[in-house]
């Protein structure tokens, strides 16, 4: 198992978030099995995992949904984490920016909120109501709603999944746009070995409840499908899934 | 501030204009019902007035059994005109708008309270069942004993079949807001009395309005049966007394009246409904 410390390292000591030996069991299986993981602030995680490797229950338990789920283990999260769901999430009896600034106060709140709106392309659009927004606008004020917040830690649980693959890549320069503005560390749950090159600095393999790769991302900045080293990433990350890519190859 | 995000991406249109309409093949039959004809809703109480019209005025219908629409529209100018239409009518909206309210409150307390915490459900939800399997009107009678047949036996009668599709269809809705927005308020840190106010009572809203849907025709029923128990005014007595003088055509008004109240009970709270369910866009449009 590759126990993280990089983060460590890298910062001088400094972490946002800090996981050691982790446990999660629902009954007798073990979800998470003595998970390892640092993410230094500012830094872009990609988690990618097969369906049940454990990658949602980690982010409910950094995320604190896991209330009566089983478990052990150190985990060190700032008090200030967004989530943002695979379905938007929107309350729907709620106009846009009601539902951007929802839980927030002060005088400064709705100001605030109009300025996140603006951030993600819907400027004008405070008083709509979630029903008339497509699928891609929903998640976009979803994201605004998590970033008015100045989030330390951005949860993203397969935030894209249910776009269609022309507007997952406009959310992917959202997101990276974001990200770089905010500053906020994230961890980004996806299946899409695509998207987790395209976005983070890192991408971390989970496999039974365990990190079984931990690479770094070190690609020029735009990052093309094209070069070699692209796709020596992604064989290498698609082999810890479990793809073997020559077969890939060879059925496509 | 920054409007960077919307360099590179123009938000898709949303209510985007209607398709170019293309000319309309042969043979492809619409399987739907098609356009709404104008005004239809009339059309059927129309037709069966003038069938009722022509049946009088030819003289097919016996008067003693159902006098002739302009009889009735006469009879009802006559109480009108010596006041006796109204005062029965106050009379009645009183009883009607006081049983409601106070089985509303009672229906939307009891919904919350057991809707909202699991010991609440254990203590409230059983009796409201039981008191459900029991016609409302089968109480009168002990009614009658505890009350008397003074105005409180038929507010607290009108009540008591209010607050029941009040609670059921209120706690129905809290029931099943989705769990989903739970674990959003948790997320957005939202306090107990602000899930209650942002999340709780707007999804439970629908229900509440359609509980009181049903809880306007409770009260006009349970209304109507009151009248006709050991009442001295309101329409149920009006008509209760043309019964014994065999005034068909005074307890055709009253027939009307109930009629009348109760469309226009039921299209109030429709427009509430529409007023504050604004973000619903279901196929009702």
């Amino acid at each position: 198992m590759a126990a993280h410390t990089g983060g460590l390292t890298e910062t001088g000591g400094r972490t946002t978030v800090r996981i050691e030996n982790l446990v999660r069991s629902f009954g007798e299986r073990r979800v998470l099995d003595g998970l390892d993981l640092s993410i230094a602030p500012g830094e872009f995680v990609a988690l990618l995992g097969r369906s049940g490797s454990g990658k949602s229950t980690l982010l409910r338990a950094l995320a604190r949904l896991d209330h009566e789920v089983a478990g052990s283990g150190g985990l060190t999260a700032p008090d200030h984490v967004s989530v943002v769901f695979q379905d938007a999430r929107l309350l729907p009896w709620k106009r846009l920016l009601d539902n951007v600034v929802l839980g927030l106060d002060g005088p400064s709140a709705r100001e605030r909120g109009r300025a996140a709106l603006a951030e993600v392309g819907l400027a004008g659009r405070e008083r709509a109501w979630p029903v008339e927004l497509s699928g891609g606008e929903q998640q976009r004020v979803s994201l605004a709603r998590s970033l008015v917040r100045e989030p330390q830690l951005l949860l993203a649980d397969e935030p894209f999944g249910a776009l269609d693959a022309l507007t997952r890549i406009r959310m992917h320069a959202l997101l990276r746009r974001l990200c770089e503005r905010h500053r906020p560390s994230v961890l980004l749950v996806t299946h899409d070995v695509d998207e987790a090159i395209a976005l983070a600095d890192r991408v971390v393999v989970l496999d039974r409840g365990r990190i079984a790769a931990d690479l770094p991302v070190d690609l020029p900045a735009p990052r093309r499908h094209g070069s070699g080293e692209y796709a020596a990433l992604r064989g290498r990350l698609l082999a810890r899934l479990g793809v073997d890519l020559a077969e890939e190859e060879d059925a496509a | 501030m920054s409007t960077t995000a919307l360099d590179e991406q123009a938000p898709p249109a949303v209510g985007a204009p209607a398709a170019p309409v293309r000319p309309r093949r042969p043979g492809r039959k619409r399987l739907g019902p098609g356009r709404p004809v104008p005004y239809g809703w009339a059309i059927g109480p129309l037709l069966l007035l003038a069938l009722w019209a022509a049946g009088s005025g030819l003289g097919l219908v016996d008067a003693r059994s159902l006098p002739a629409p302009w009889t009735i529209a006469g009879t009802a100018g006559d109480l009108i005109d010596n006041g006796k239409l109204q005062s029965h009518l106050a009379t009645s909206a009183q009883r009607a708008l006081l049983g409601l309210l106070f089985g509303v409150a009672a229906g939307l307390v009891l919904a919350l309270v057991s809707g909202l915490s699991r010991l609440g459900e254990a203590v409230i939800d059983g009796p409201v069942q039981i008191k459900r399997a029991i016609p409302s009107l089968a109480l009168i009678p002990l009614l009658i004993l505890w009350f008397g047949i003074g105005e409180t036996m038929k507010v607290v009668t009108i009540a008591l079949g209010v607050f029941v599709p009040v609670y059921i269809h209120t706690h129905n809705g809290l029931r099943t807001i989705d769990n989903r927005y739970a674990e959003l308020a948790e997320t957005v840190r939202l306090g107990r009395l602000a899930f209650v106010r942002h999340v709780v009572l707007p999804g439970a809203l629908p229900g509440f309005l359609l509980g009181m849907r049903f809880a306007v025709t409770a009260a006009w029923l349970a209304l109507v049966v009151v009248e006709q128990v050991n009442a001295t005014s309101g329409i149920g007595y009006m008509m209760e007394l043309a019964r014994t003088y065999g005034q068909t055509d005074v307890i055709i008004v009253g027939l009307v009246v109930y009629g009348l109240l109760g469309l226009v009970s039921d299209a109030l709270v429709r427009l509430v409904e529409r007023r504050t369910l604004t973000w619903r866009r279901t196929l009702a449009g």
